[in-house]
């Protein structure tokens, strides 16, 4: 009885310090988190991070420092106002898209962008400024912000928006939370029917048949994915499941019901042998395979439809104790078909890429100096965290994304070495100066900026 | 249905307030700091509070107060039909050992004033034909421990008020629902390290929703808490004392 009846009723005093990671579960950090109410800056000038539900993967809500300060934004989530005429959503950064769509779905709003996941802030959604399924048809989340509130470094509340403190808003839209604490977003929601979506599938034999079908799909879809195998090799590189669906209206839909959410917890680290590469090329395999090439479609709940992960909570625990690397980068439509192949195969020969890896054609890039996605296409996948290995292949891909003028998602990295980075980013001069205007002493840090920025540890 | 809920703006009852703001009802806040009101009326007219979220002074340390709260809060939404008290004050054990002013504080709110509230609201509710008072004891209540036995202590004589209060009133239409949170991640718990079964303040507020329509007079939340005191409150308490409790 004594130990676990004495934790389970009487919480120790909390040690000051918590680990502090980001989704992928490494790096991990030690920092002093606070979950204020009502979002300001803390007396003093010490650095801090912002903080939302900690979905990004890598270090950039990490803090800068051992022991830094980290300011989690997810109880400061109320909603200002909603305007049902115009979709008009006007809320703190730390309302969440879960509580948006459990809110707006029923009254007929939907986001307008949704990343992969709906356990992400409003406020992340703006500074890593998030990209969807509908990207080639609508922009990045940027693009739906009217105006954001921040608590900038000298202590001010700045109100900005893409006509006003113009180049503050550009510096903050996928600015990584390092402009200025983000307090209060309005942003525009979109009309829907209900909560039902189409679904069509289709299997695809190689890379340029699932290219070519983004690229047809595109037209008439506002929203279109590929999952693929990438596993496979040679002739079969890029092989995968095409999908595109929107958003059914009510005849279509008719008179389902809503299933009961089903969620399952995974309750504990997995070992690392469980997703060894034998197990993961035939999952691959069997999750190509099973759909084979026919087109199918169907109606599903925009849970389904867009976060089949949620559903398992705390899935990053199948990559055992050291995490997972994830990788995203995006390549420019003017360097072809050629360069995605390349960084397919070498990751199938290197055997380590896991579970399908994700493909999108992107539309056109934002205004925003550091908003990851450009006219093109996008790959992202899980690397389970082996080490060096691992962070020598991340390298050995960002040479070749560099190469074709290609940049890496911060909201995914943590390993991305600074000149790279630089490279990379043909604007990051210009945010690097809107920055030293803001925020000259660095008050906005994170361990990510330590590392691509070189800002002081 | 028409509740004043004290305590709105913050952890527990903010989420509370959006539960019932979200299933129609009319709100109105007494509270003591009225500089978040604005923020929270916004966010619960937002989620589909009818009408506008009126407040008005309440301090659960002043009781001197409550009969004009009371009353403002009959004339905003043109009598209540429901309470629902989610304030209270919370420190450490070694704080309130510490400090017998703050544990006075803590003892009058949390018992005092909460009691006192209750007590005036039901016979208003009663006189006019039943109703329903709801407010938060705490696990903690159940059974003494040694190290958060002045806190326990203020939720344990709560506990007996309230269920004294619907042996009362019962008959006359005015139930009562007693909420026993075990440990909630709230603002009031951020000095603390979650235990396990933490809860979430939004399923607490989704179970005692639940106990406000269905008549239920206790609601452990979360519910596993409701078996772990039945084996606790069964101990001896010769073994509690050599665990330590």
């Amino acid at each position: 009885v004594d130990g676990a009846v004495e934790r389970l009723i009487a919480p120790a005093p909390e040690p000051a310090l918590e680990d502090v990671a980001g989704w992928g579960r490494y790096p991990v950090g030690r920092g002093r988190v606070e979950r204020p109410e009502h979002l300001d800056l803390p007396a003093g000038g010490e650095p801090l991070v912002p903080r939302g539900l900690g979905r990004a993967y890598g270090d950039a809500a990490v803090p800068y420092a051992p022991g830094g300060l980290v300011v989690e934004s997810t109880r400061a989530d109320r909603i200002r106002s909603f305007d049902p005429a115009s979709g008009r959503l006007h809320c703190e950064a730390g309302l969440s898209l879960a509580e948006i769509l459990r809110v707006f779905v029923p009254r007929g709003w939907f986001p307008p962008v949704t990343p992969g996941t709906k356990f992400v802030t409003v406020g992340a959604c703006v500074a890593c400024d998030v990209h969807g399924k509908n990207h080639h048809r609508d922009g990045s989340f940027g693009a739906f912000v009217e105006r954001l509130s921040l608590c900038t470094a000298d202590g001010r509340r700045v109100e900005c928006g893409p006509d006003r403190e113009r180049e503050l808003f550009l510096a903050t839209v996928g600015g990584m939370g390092l402009t200025g604490l983000i307090v209060d977003v309005t942003l525009r929601l979109g009309r829907i029917e209900g909560p039902w979506m189409v679904l069509e599938t289709q299997g695809m034999p190689s890379l340029d048949a699932m290219l070519e079908g983004l690229r047809l799909s595109a037209a008439h879809w506002p929203y279109t994915v590929g999952w693929i195998d990438c596993l496979a090799r040679g002739a079969s590189v890029g092989r995968g499941i095409l999908m595109r669906g929107r958003h059914a209206t009510q005849v279509e839909a008719g008179l389902r019901r809503l299933p009961r959410s089903r969620h399952i917890d995974v309750p504990f680290d997995a070992p690392e042998w469980l997703l060894n590469p034998l197990f993961m090329r035939w999952f691959n395999r069997l999750y190509a395979w099973s759909h084979g090439t026919a087109l199918r479609r169907r109606i599903v709940s925009h849970d389904a439809f867009f976060y089949p992960l949620d559903a398992v909570g705390g899935w990053n625990r199948l990559y055992g104790r050291r995490g997972l690397l994830q990788y995203q980068c995006v390549l420019p439509r003017a360097a072809g078909p050629r360069p995605v192949a390349i960084l397919l195969e070498r990751l199938a020969v290197a055997g380590a890429a896991s579970f399908l890896a994700v493909i999108k054609d992107c539309g056109p890039a934002s205004d925003a100096y550091l908003s990851f996605p450009m006219e093109g296409t996008t790959l992202a996948l899980d690397l389970p965290n082996r080490g060096a290995v691992t962070e020598a292949l991340i390298h050995d891909l960002n040479a070749t994304v560099v190469e074709h003028g290609g940049r890496v998602y911060l909201a995914k990295d943590a390993v991305t070495r600074p000149e790279d980075f630089a490279r990379m980013m043909p604007r990051l001069p210009e945010w690097r100066a809107v920055r030293d205007r803001w925020d000259p002493q660095r008050r906005f840090r994170s361990a990510q900026s330590v590392r691509v920025l070189g800002d002081p540890a | 249905v028409k509740v004043a809920i004290v305590g709105a703006t913050r952890g527990m009852g903010r989420a509370l307030a959006r539960r019932l703001a979200e299933r129609g009802d009319a709100l109105f806040a007494p509270l003591r700091e009225p500089a978040e009101l604005t923020l929270s009326a916004q966010d619960l007219e937002a989620r589909g509070a009818a009408g506008a979220v009126g407040h008005a002074h309440l301090d659960l340390g002043q009781p001197d107060g409550f009969p004009g709260a009371l009353d403002a809060a009959d004339r905003a939404l043109a009598r209540v039909d429901a309470l629902v008290v989610t304030g209270g004050l919370f420190a450490r054990q070694e704080e309130l050992a510490a400090d017998s002013g703050r544990l006075a504080a803590l003892l009058h709110a949390n018992f005092t004033g909460t009691v006192l509230l209750c007590q005036q609201t039901a016979e208003r509710l009663a006189a006019r034909g039943g109703g329903l008072i709801c407010a938060f004891a705490s696990v903690a209540g159940d059974r003494a421990r040694r190290s958060n036995y002045l806190y326990g202590a203020s939720k344990a004589g709560l506990a007996v008020f309230l269920e004294g209060l619907d042996h009362k009133f019962r008959a006359q239409g005015l139930r009562t629902v007693c909420v026993k949170p075990g440990f909630v991640k709230t603002g009031m718990t951020a000095d603390l390290a979650p235990p396990p079964f933490a809860g979430e303040p939004d399923a607490v507020a989704r179970q005692v929703v639940a106990a406000m329509t269905d008549g239920r007079h206790e609601v452990y939340a979360p519910g596993i808490w409701r078996a772990i005191m039945l084996v606790i409150r069964a101990l001896p308490r010769a073994v509690l004392r050599r665990a330590q409790f």
